[in-house]
């Protein structure tokens, strides 16, 4: 019987990473789901970059009022773990503050205390947070895309985030010894007083009480992770790392239509050439993507790893004149269509049964995609450098080159340019009149 | 105006200094077409050796890359190209900050490789050698506001060549709210220039131009034809036409320096 506690502890530790283990196992399946693409060049700047966006922070303060907040909020979620170590530590040996004689009693105050501070620094920002997300009215937090679900998630995390603050508080606040010790209580010396004549008997039940749920509560939040933007917390370091390094204006070179074009443009070549023997009828190449499976592995790392915080939309001119486009959707709906598709395949035995849908038209539609100025104020934005105009350029590239589906006076355009060498109806030999002229 | 080609150029066994690129919009379009002019103008006064490509030139492909015609796009770009090389072209000058983007990020990998120029980089250049001086007493203490192409911006972060030529030119320089990384686009890019905006409450140019009233400017600066277009497509509709002025940078320098 003695035990018990540390076997319920060490079941419930192995359970919770194991159903996140298993979890991110379908992420990194449905990541792979996408079209190769190499991103392992120029270690050196990918390294710099992750370090300086996503450890340090560089892009959340480019707002600063939410980047300050969001510091206070990951610096603390980053050190509070020590104290998660002491508990697994503490959990599974059926010790009680491990670290205290350890570090002695000066240090592991010093220690306590400074988390102590934070999580009540966290708490306010939390707070904050919430008031932002639901009290300011802030047009970002309104879109179309932020109800239901969205909204809840934003929240969830919020209240979650409160709940552990408070819990580690009252943990402190309610250990005898801790508080007799004088050290690391700056905040829960203040607590304590309102359990003031609880028997210590009682007071030990609420302090492993709060002790239980606190770390269930740290299980449950990793395994509520999968399922919410707060995956961006794990996520944004591999995107950092794997983002686009060239300059914003250079879109990809289609090789597919590069073959296809010398092709056209040789006089030489014979268009009816059989393939030589033993050379495989290939299957010709669908041109851009019409499905999460089209696109590739980074793109697809974006999906999971935006926090829809919007920062991309609130700057995306389209949007900003009441247009359909929101980059964040685009976002969110190659997400939600992915987590689908990867449904899709568990449920069928590894293998994707065809359900009729697709990313283009039933979860982005084409008004969506052509509304897009091709700007880049959402990838510039972005505080874990996604790229929503790649994705939108590839739904472009199939609309037009699988589809003929450009608007009307997109294919004038570009019959110009093909007959005219110029998007408008001149006769290219008035091309040097400007020059003589006034 | 005296605007030499290529293929005269090669007649005389002479290799110009550098190719200018004029663009589809700066040679076709009647407002782009000015911008042209005043870049000439500026490359005579700085006895630039240059050529244009004239009736060899063709679109290079920008505007069906953006609206998703892959194809066009790399026949285009493949034409040039072989234009390009066969002159043996080295340096290209352009006023179009997507002929730049194109032909500097997009061409290599199809087997174009220039040293790519915006004009306000090539003609700041051409200062800090000593060859062309702004003056900056004919245009000193106007409100001058500068609207950044997002493609010669955000898609290859060239900030500071425009605003030291503006500086340049003895004016008063204000930002916009949105300005450098964070500017609004005028509404024109990613192929929009030629079709209807979808649905929705307001034109961008008009937000962008809003923007840009803000700063109670006298002059409108932008490096860009299509940008020139939209904003004064917006200033019309503003109807601020006999306030506010929208003009090229190589225009305003062509102005100060009475060319
Ligand atoms: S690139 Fe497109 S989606 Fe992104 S901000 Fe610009 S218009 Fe919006
Ligand atoms: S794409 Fe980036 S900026 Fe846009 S909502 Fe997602 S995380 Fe925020």
């Amino acid at each position: 019987m003695q035990y018990l506690p540390n076997i319920l502890f060490a079941i419930a530790l192995i359970a919770g990473i194991g159903f996140f283990a298993m979890n991110i196992r379908k992420l990194t399946r449905n990541i792979k789901l996408g079209k190769d693409i190499n991103r392992t060049d120029n270690k050196s700047e990918r390294w710099k970059n992750m370090i300086k966006i996503a450890l340090g922070q560089s892009k959340m303060v480019r707002r600063p009022f939410s980047g300050f907040l969001h510091i206070i909020v990951y610096v603390g979620f980053i050190i509070i773990n020590i104290e998660v170590l002491e508990i697994i530590i503490d959990g599974i040996f059926g010790t009680h503050r491990i670290f205290q004689g350890f570090l002695g009693d000066s240090f592991y105050g010093f220690l306590i205390g400074t988390f102590e501070v934070l999580a009540a620094l966290v708490f306010i920002a939390v707070i904050l947070f919430w008031t932002r997300r639901n009290v300011a009215n802030i047009k970002r937090f309104l879109s179309r895309e932020m109800k239901g679900w969205p909204k809840n998630d934003g929240n969830f995390i919020l209240y979650f985030e409160m709940v552990l603050m408070s819990l580690f508080l009252v943990m402190n606040a309610t250990d005898l010894a801790f508080q007799q010790a004088g050290v690391g209580n700056p905040i829960s010396q203040f607590i304590a007083p309102l359990f003031d004549g609880f028997s210590p008997e009682t007071l030990h039940t609420i302090e492993r009480t709060a002790w239980w749920i606190h770390i269930l509560g740290i299980l449950v939040f990793l395994n509520y992770l999968y399922y919410s933007k707060h995956l961006h917390i794990l996520l944004a370091f591999p995107n950092t790392f794997f983002a686009n390094l060239k300059p914003k204006g250079q879109f990809n070179n289609l090789a597919s239509v590069t073959n296809e074009v010398k092709l056209m443009m040789d006089p030489d070549a014979d268009p009816y050439a059989t393939p030589e023997t033993g050379e495989e009828e290939v299957v010709p190449e669908k041109f851009g993507a019409s499905e999460v499976t089209d696109l590739n592995w980074v793109q697809l790392l974006n999906a999971y790893t935006c926090t829809e915080c919007g920062r991309c939309t609130s700057s995306c001119p389209a949007n900003l004149t009441g247009k359909k486009l929101s980059p964040r959707k685009i976002m969110m709906d190659t997400r939600d269509r992915l987590e689908e598709v990867g449904r899709n395949i568990d449920a069928n035995g590894g293998t994707f049964k065809d359900d009729g849908k697709q990313l283009l038209n039933d979860y982005i539609s084409p008004e969506e995609l052509w509304a897009c100025t091709s700007c880049n104020a959402c990838v510039e934005e972005c505080p874990v450098n996604i790229d929503p105009l790649s994705i939108i350029m590839d739904m472009r590239r199939y609309l037009v080159m699988e589809e003929s589906a450009a608007p009307q006076e997109l294919n004038m355009m570009m019959t110009n340019i093909e007959n005219n060498g110029a998007p408008w109806q001149y006769n290219q030999q008035d091309r040097l009149n400007w020059a003589n002229e006034e | 105006m005296i605007v030499p080609t290529m293929a005269e150029m090669m007649a005389q066994g002479k290799q110009p200094e550098v190719l200018f690129w004029v663009g589809a919009a700066g040679s076709y379009d009647d407002r782009a077409k000015k911008i042209s002019r005043a870049f000439v103008k500026i490359l005579h006064a700085a006895n630039v050796d240059f050529a244009v490509l004239g009736t060899e030139e063709s679109s290079t492909g920008d505007a069906a890359k953006r609206a998703g015609n892959e194809f066009l796009f790399q026949m285009q770009a493949m034409m040039n190209i072989e234009v390009l090389n066969g002159y043996e072209v080295k340096k290209i000058v352009t006023c179009d900050p997507h002929s730049f983007n194109t032909l500097k990020n997009e061409y290599p990998e199809l087997g174009g490789k220039y040293q790519v120029y915006h004009h306000t980089q090539f003609i700041q250049n051409l200062i800090s050698e000593g060859r062309l001086k702004i003056d900056e007493t004919t245009l000193q203490g106007k409100r001058v506001t500068f609207h950044d192409p997002c493609y010669l911006g955000r898609a290859n972060e060239v900030y500071e060549s425009p605003r030291d030529l503006i500086r340049r030119l003895g004016v008063n320089l204000t930002e916009m709210k949105r300005n450098k990384s964070t500017a609004l686009c005028c509404g024109a890019g990613g192929a929009q220039m030629f079709k209807d905006a979808e649905a929705g409450d307001k034109e961008v140019n008009v937000l962008r131009t809003e923007d840009a009233l803000e700063t109670k400017p006298e002059i409108i600066a932008t490096g860009c034809p299509y940008c020139n277009t939209m904003m004064t497509d917006g200033i019309k509709f503003k109807e601020k036409e006999t306030e506010v002025v929208v003009k090229d940078i190589a225009e305003l320098i062509a102005e100060a320096n009475n060319l």
